[in-house]
């Protein structure tokens, strides 16, 4: 398998107590699937992500990635984070080019890869502009490009439309979608939107609370570029529902 | 803009009126409490050929780029090191663990006090007065740098993690732009009390400058000339205050590190 999850525990040291975050959590991704971490908050999906990213470091077990231990960061697996982490300094250019530098590619090239990315995004008219110019929907676009400026294997984005409103939101989880299949990127996806999990996920590892263990995990069947009022849209999000034990136990009258 | 001048004018016009009110009213001996014409014609005096009487010959606009060359060594050697220092053990937080309380106990001790001991070491001249004013504007530069670090987003290292940009890079052209408003308000308030401290660094170890020309005129008991030479001070003071404002301004939005 490609990212491999084996057996991982994550604690946290605060002061006296040891609390687990994450208990024991496997499971497996292939090449260029889309999933979704989706669970409630403080369930450790985030810190499951951060773990998987490489910025810390699992109790016990390891995170595999394309056959070698993750231990930290790297240009091959790049994070996309919910507020968004440009440098405010530097305009919408500079800030995709970071990462290419490196990578040691030369000065000129740097920039036509930058300019290819900003062009995909859709921000071609912003290159020169710094981020507090753009709207919060513009500016994770910039964090999208710079991302896939460095060409990684591995998109993790963590709760990255959580700053959002609703319509930017869909807007950019429809891009996201895109990139996924025309690119062939592997994307790791946190939210607690059960609605956005089923829109855009091959899979959704869902998670529980206290300490985060997988509830389950969901394949969603669906086509991509999902009918978000269609029918079986609505069935895998009762799926989902389910698992999390959101339904209420309905005690059905008849009347005939 | 224009407004603001207007107020300035203002409230240094209410001032001067003030005086002149009280030096009519407490009819004091003019030598003791001089009226603000006494003050002007001091000025007059000083600026063409210096304090009568004094042992010398310097007059104001010669004390003044002195001081001002004596404040800028001073100054900017405080504010390059410490805003240097304060990134490092900023970024190396046991290292400052160990350094905090050494500097938590030096920190009080008001500048002047290491007087005697410069000038046992270092003699008169411009060596005491620029010591001083490093002393006066080091430590503020240098803590608040370091809390500026301190709380720092955290987004700031993950993102520098993840594109691989090293430590000393990330030091340097990650972390220093980002806390870029810290580092000039710190920079802003140092100049202040830096400047405060020239004339107390003059007034003992020097020959020259404006803490000399305080102690001069008061040798030779022109409390006229004194006067007029706090003035300077404070007039100078309002304009280096005023310039870094500029700077400020101009290099923040320059480089982009004020939104």
């Amino acid at each position: 398998m490609y990212i491999e999850i084996q057996d991982v525990s994550i604690d946290y040291k605060q002061k006296n107590t040891v609390q687990k975050v994450i208990e024991h959590v496997n499971f497996e991704v292939e090449k260029g699937e889309f999933i979704c971490l989706l669970g409630p908050s403080g369930c450790g999906k985030s810190t499951l992500l951060n773990a998987m990213a490489g910025f810390l470091k699992p109790s016990e077990g390891k995170i595999v990635i394309d056959g070698q231990e993750v231990l930290k960061p790297s240009l091959s697996y790049v994070t996309i984070f919910q507020n968004y982490g440009l440098l405010p300094w530097k305009t919408v250019l500079k800030n995709v080019e970071l990462g290419l530098e490196t990578k040691k590619i030369p000065r000129k090239q740097r920039k036509e890869i930058a300019l290819k990315y900003i062009d995909m995004v859709g921000l071609k008219d912003a290159v020169h502009k710094r981020p507090n110019q753009l709207s919060g929907g513009m500016q994770q676009r910039v964090a999208i490009a710079r991302a896939l400026a460095v060409d990684p294997e591995v998109i993790f984005m963590d709760e990255p439309f959580g700053a959002l409103d609703a319509i930017t939101r869909m807007k950019l989880q429809d891009d996201i979608l895109e990139i996924n299949q025309e690119t062939g990127k592997t994307i790791i996806f946190v939210t607690h939107d059960i609605e956005e999990a089923v829109f855009l996920a091959d899979r959704i590892v869902v998670l529980d609370a206290n300490p985060g263990r997988i509830g389950g995990i969901v394949n969603i069947h669906l086509p991509k570029h999902r009918n978000r009022t269609s029918d079986s849209f609505v069935l895998a999000r009762d799926k989902v529902y389910d698992l999390l034990k959101m339904k209420k136990e309905e005690l059905i009258e008849y009347y005939i | 803009m224009k407004q603001k001048k207007i107020d300035i004018v203002i409230s240094l016009g209410l001032l001067v009126i003030i005086w002149q009110i009280v030096s009519v009213v407490l009819e004091k001996n003019t030598v003791v409490f001089p009226a603000p014409i006494q003050v002007v014609r001091a000025f007059e005096e000083l600026f063409c050929v210096g304090l009568k009487g004094s042992t010398s010959s310097v007059t104001l606009p010669g004390h003044i780029g002195i001081s001002l060359v004596r404040f800028a060594i001073g100054y900017l050697t405080a504010a390059v090191t410490g805003v240097f220092f304060g990134l490092i053990l900023g970024s190396f937080p046991k290292a400052f663990a160990i350094v905090n309380p050494a500097v938590q106990v030096i920190r009080p001790i008001a500048p002047v006090a290491f007087m005697p001991f410069i000038v046992l070491w270092f003699g008169i001249g411009d060596v005491p007065a620029v010591v001083i004013i490093f002393i006066a504007g080091f430590f503020p530069i240098l803590l608040s740098t370091v809390s500026a670090v301190e709380h720092l987003n955290p987004i700031y290292y993950k993102v520098s993690r993840n594109f691989g940009i090293g430590k000393v890079k990330t030091i340097f052209c990650i972390v220093f732009p980002a806390i870029f408003t810290q580092i000039a308000n710190a920079l802003r308030l140092a100049l202040g009390t830096s400047w405060i401290f020239l004339v107390s660094g003059e007034m003992v170890g020097a020959q020259s400058g404006l803490g000399f020309l305080i102690m001069d005129s008061k040798n030779c008991i022109r409390y006229d000339a004194l006067l007029a030479t706090m003035i300077t001070i404070g007039v100078i003071g309002f304009a280096l205050d005023a310039l870094i404002r500029v700077l400020e301004h101009v290099i923040g939005h320059k480089f982009g590190f004020v939104n």
